[in-house]
């Protein structure tokens, strides 16, 4: 038998029930994995006492016959999710040390269905970044190495719950998608993420970074784990406005096999100038497994992409220059003092934040000034609503879009961190997602020359998650990506 | 108002921001208690405070109450609208935002009309109403360095009631804030009470000449905590505009507070930066949808408001529109004073009762209607007294004043202290002859044409009942008599 940890949620459940092992010994192998990777930097906070009670506590409900959904299954938290009396941090230094008196209600889902948690898991500094090279505590080693040895970044922002997830020292992670956050980072390190439909899963609890755009969703090794786990985190929400309230399907049993008469779009908008030709392939590649299963592609096109990326980048800025507001030093966080009340803001918050995190309230701020809100904030909202109506003409033709999930494989560590637009890049595929607020999932289809990790997107309709799970398992199958990280 | 000036005739212009808060259990987006006066702190959820990863809900019950008001002004309750995010940082302020609906209200567009002196009335426009939260509040006075954040009032509800600049007085500003705090408290949807500040003002104040079209620069006077003192804010500010003007100084919009003390309005320090609060419509809340048809139930569910109670009472009980204007006021009032007057064969002798008697009463002992020492009920059972003759009117003046200070019922006072008018006419006779038997030096004068002794005769007569006697009978008898 292989390692506990190198078994896969649904391995580790049907395990657990079948008492081969208990919910402790799982929890022992994880903390034993976790602390031989410290060198990734993928936590910002480990939490071995939550996860040896809630070990002690799932194994009692096994006992008993009661187990959950996810009864005994270690995961790692992304540090943006509030944990309750855990310190949650966002990235920041403006959060050190903070403990909120609440659960999220995703963290909550997922431990009331008897996952454990292992720990907060590192990610750009409120979730702003492509690399996870912004937060505060260290960027995060890709466990993935070119073949010179070189470090490589995660991706990013859900970088930690990435290279953990790929490390095998979390069974799977929560993330945050607010332009690519889960699926860029999936695409790097070889593993599956799947953005669920805005409105799937609550945004209570969780640290806003831009309302209209986020959304929380699994980082796991394969594709059945993440329908096990976004089951479990779903659902409506009362504290949350835009929650939606619909009942969540049973996605793993959406997972047929059978994708015979689907019609798959290819949109042209996204052959982007400079595109390497092992993208190129890649995507091809993923075409002719569809097609080879019965499936059937279509040209589509989606007119808007270009501007999906200005779009996002004044609309994600300008909530996030607000939502970052409250960050003030009054409360709760970092009080730097002053001789007056804007001059302890100002210290505050410039000890406080990072630069990207600076770079972005200030471009926030701008774009809804006085003189310029018209031509930017409004200008993009009018553009945002154009990119969806481009996705509602498209499912006219089509029931799931193929596109790669980013424009390149990972990136060492250094590399763009000057180049802010270069950076923004990353995102060009995953954005337009956001923007129409539909689901996207991240399959890893293959390896680059260098020996990295590439994946491919699945892009939905709302709310048709279980079609994603089902055409991802497809292409996993497909793909049959075995490579490790190392190996 | 005119202003008669060194160069003509000045117009005052008001319009009003009216910031009320919405009687309501719980906040506007959580459920954190919205009462008054409780200790500092204590009435704070974690979204009022801010807390990361919280998210508004908003409070139903709110909705409702801001629709009720909005038909109460006879406006039009919007199907869509939008709340917004303001953005500025003070202490006090824990979202650094404040949500609050900029371009499009729940209310827009209503009207209220004012009762002037001379039963005459003026339609003031109201521009809209829209929903905001309230902020916390600074305490600067509890140490020499610091400043302290009481966030009990962080996320209150309050209506902005905008008023359009129709108004040309400062008794006109007065008329607009007595009427508009009677329809929000007949409606039940804020205490009007300035002084807690659940109602609270701010005036724009511009002067232009007479027969003028261009509107003049305006000021803003914040945050004037009474009836009173808005009218005098007002003319104070018109004064100053106009001796400014005529002295050939512009005015320069800007934002004045009122100083109690001083009796003047002053301007406020202008920060160095202007403020841009960068509205933007808030991303954690969807646009506010109501169904017609829920506003079209509430509309059937209005009680009966100042305007239409007066009419009522005039029309039905025939008061004089003074009269009736006094008793709708407050609905307290109204409903005792209907009450008192219901099936009653005169209502205007209640009216009388309740306005004269009852009103110089309260005044006197400085309470309201609500804390009234007489009830409706038992000022009825005075009235039913005088109505069936068993006291006369002066008695009852009496046995009120027993009332007031014992809180019992009249018929308890008047049979414990044997106040029952005579009207036995064997017990009058019998007081009559002895009155005139006893002065028959004036009785031949009277007889002689001195007949306006007659008064003095009366007098004596009720004076020899212990005034118990009923005064008709009294003069009826007693004039039979003395005619001989």
């Amino acid at each position: 038998m292989s390692a506990l940890n190198d078994l896969t949620i649904a391995q580790l459940r049907d395990g657990l029930k079948a008492r081969k092992f208990s919910a402790r010994e799982v929890a022992d192998a994880y903390l034993a994995a976790m602390a031989k990777q410290r060198g990734l930097n993928a936590f910002i906070l480990e939490t071995p006492d939550v996860a040896l009670a809630q070990a002690a506590a799932s194994d009692a409900k096994l006992a008993r016959g009661e187990a959950g959904s996810l009864e005994g299954v270690p995961l790692g938290i992304k540090d943006l999710f509030c944990t309750k009396d855990v310190q949650t941090t966002a990235g920041s230094h403006i959060l050190e040390g903070f403990k909120p008196p609440y659960e999220s209600t995703v963290s909550q889902n997922l431990f009331d269905a008897g996952a454990a948690m292992l720990g907060k898991l590192n990610l750009d500094e409120f979730a702003m970044g492509s690399a996870n090279i912004t937060s505060y505590f260290g960027p995060v080693k890709n466990p993935w190495k070119r073949k010179d040895g070189k470090d490589h970044v995660p991706g990013g922002s859900s970088g930690g719950s990435a290279a953990s997830v790929a490390a095998h020292i979390v069974a799977g992670a929560t993330g945050t998608d607010t332009g690519g956050s889960i699926r860029q980072p999936a695409s790097f390190t070889g593993i599956v993420g799947i953005k669920p439909t805005y409105g799937r899963c609550s945004r209570w609890g969780i640290v806003a970074f831009a309302s209209s755009l986020d959304q929380a969703g699994p980082m796991t090794r394969d594709v059945r784990d993440a329908a096990i786990m976004l089951g479990a985190m779903a659902g409506h929400d009362p504290k949350d406005s835009t929650s939606v309230p619909l009942p969540v399907p049973n996605y793993e049993a959406a997972m047929t096999g059978d994708i015979r008469g689907l019609r798959f779009g290819i949109p042209k908008e996204y052959r982007v100038d400079g595109m390497p030709a092992e993208i190129e392939k890649l995507w091809q590649q993923g075409i002719d497994w569809m097609k080879a299963a019965g499936a059937e592609p279509v040209e589509i096109s989606l007119p808007h992409t270009k501007y999906a990326l200005p779009t996002y980048y004044i609309i994600a800025p300008a909530e996030a220059s607000s939502n970052l507001a409250r960050y003030d030093g009054v409360r709760y966080g970092l009080r730097v003092p002053g001789n007056t009340l804007d001059e302890m803001y100002e210290n505050t918050r410039a000890a406080g934040f990072g630069a990207e995190v600076r770079r972005r309230i200030l471009i926030g701020t701008y774009v809804l000034s006085a003189g310029y809100y018209d031509a930017y904030y409004l200008k993009a909202q009018k553009v945002r609503t154009l990119i969806f109506q481009d996705f509602q003409e498209a499912w006219k033709k089509c029931d799931v879009i193929l596109t790669p999930t980013a424009p390149s494989a990972a990136f060492g560590i250094g590399d763009k961190a000057d180049d802010p637009i270069a950076m923004y890049l990353n995102d060009v595929f995953t954005v337009p997602v956001n923007l129409a607020g539909l689901p996207g999932m991240s399959v890893p289809a293959g390896l680059s020359g260098e020996g990295l990790p590439l994946g491919l997107q699945l892009i939905g309709k709302p709310f048709d998650e279980p079609t994603l799970f089902r055409v991802g398992g497809v292409l996993e199958t497909a793909a049959n990506f075995k490579a490790r990280p190392g190996a | 108002m005119i202003i008669e000036g060194k160069t003509g005739s000045w117009e005052i212009v008001v319009g009003l921001e009216v910031h009320a808060q919405v009687v309501s259990q719980s906040k506007l987006f959580s459920g954190a208690s919205a009462t008054y006066g409780g200790e500092p702190n204590a009435q704070v959820s974690l979204v009022d405070a801010a807390f990361p990863g919280m998210l508004p809900v908003i409070n139903g019950y709110v909705v409702e109450q801001a629709i009720k008001t909005g038909l109460g002004i006879e406006a039009t309750v919007n199907e869509v609208s939008v709340f917004d995010r303001k953005n500025y940082f003070y202490a006090d302020l824990p979202q650094g935002y404040q949500i609050s609906q900029y371009t499009r209200p729940i209310v827009s567009g209503g009207r209220l009309v004012i009762d002037l002196p001379g039963d005459t009335t003026k339609t003031i426009g109201v521009t809209r109403l829209h929903l905001e939260q309230d902020a916390g509040k600074s305490m600067h006075d509890q140490s020499p360095t610091k400043s302290y954040i009481d966030l009990n009032r962080s996320g209150v509800a309050l209506m902005e009631i905008v008023s359009e600049p129709d108004i040309r007085s400062p008794e006109e500003a007065g008329a607009y804030l007595k009427k508009l705090r009677a329809i929000l408290r007949y409606l039940g949807t804020c205490d009007g009470n300035m002084e807690e500040g659940s109602m609270r003002c701010d005036a724009n104040v511009s002067v232009r000449k007479v027969g003028a079209t261009e509107f003049g620069t305006r000021n803003e006077i914040k945050n004037v905590n009474s009836i009173r003192h808005v009218m005098q804010a007002i003319e104070y500010e018109a004064n100053r505009q106009v001796e400014a003007l005529e002295a050939g100084e512009t005015i320069r919009q800007e934002t004045r507070l009122w100083d109690v003390a001083r009796g003047v309005t002053r301007s406020m320090r202008s920060k160095e930066h202007a403020h841009d609060y960068r509205y933007f419509p808030d991303p954690d809340l969807l646009p506010l949808i109501l169904d017609p048809e829920a506003i079209a139930r509430i509309k059937t569910s209005m009680p009966e408001l100042p305007d239409a109670k007066k009419a009522r009472f005039v029309d039905a009980y025939k008061l004089s529109p003074y009269d009736a204007g006094v008793l709708v006021a407050e609905q307290e009032q109204a409903d005792f004073f209907e009450t008192v007057a219901k099936g009653r064969k005169d209502p205007k002798l209640a009216a009388n009762w309740v306005i004269v008697e009852l009103f110089g009463a309260l005044n006197k002992k400085g309470v309201d209607v609500t804390n009234s020492p007489v009830s409706a009920k038992n000022l009825a059972g005075l009235l039913d007294l005088i109505e069936n003759e068993t006291i006369s009117g002066r008695i009852a003046k009496d046995v009120f004043q027993f009332m007031v200070e014992t809180g019992k019922d009249a018929a308890s006072i008047v049979a414990e202290k044997g106040l029952v008018q005579v009207t036995d006419t064997g017990a009058i006779d019998a007081a009559i002859a002895k009155v005139m038997a006893e002065n028959a030096a004036k009785v031949d004068e009277y007889r002689a044409g001195k007949t306006t002794l007659f008064g003095w005769f009366v007098g004596q007569v009720m004076k020899g009942t212990g005034g118990k006697a009923n005064p008709a009978k009294v003069n009826e008898i007693l004039k039979a008599k003395l005619s001989g």
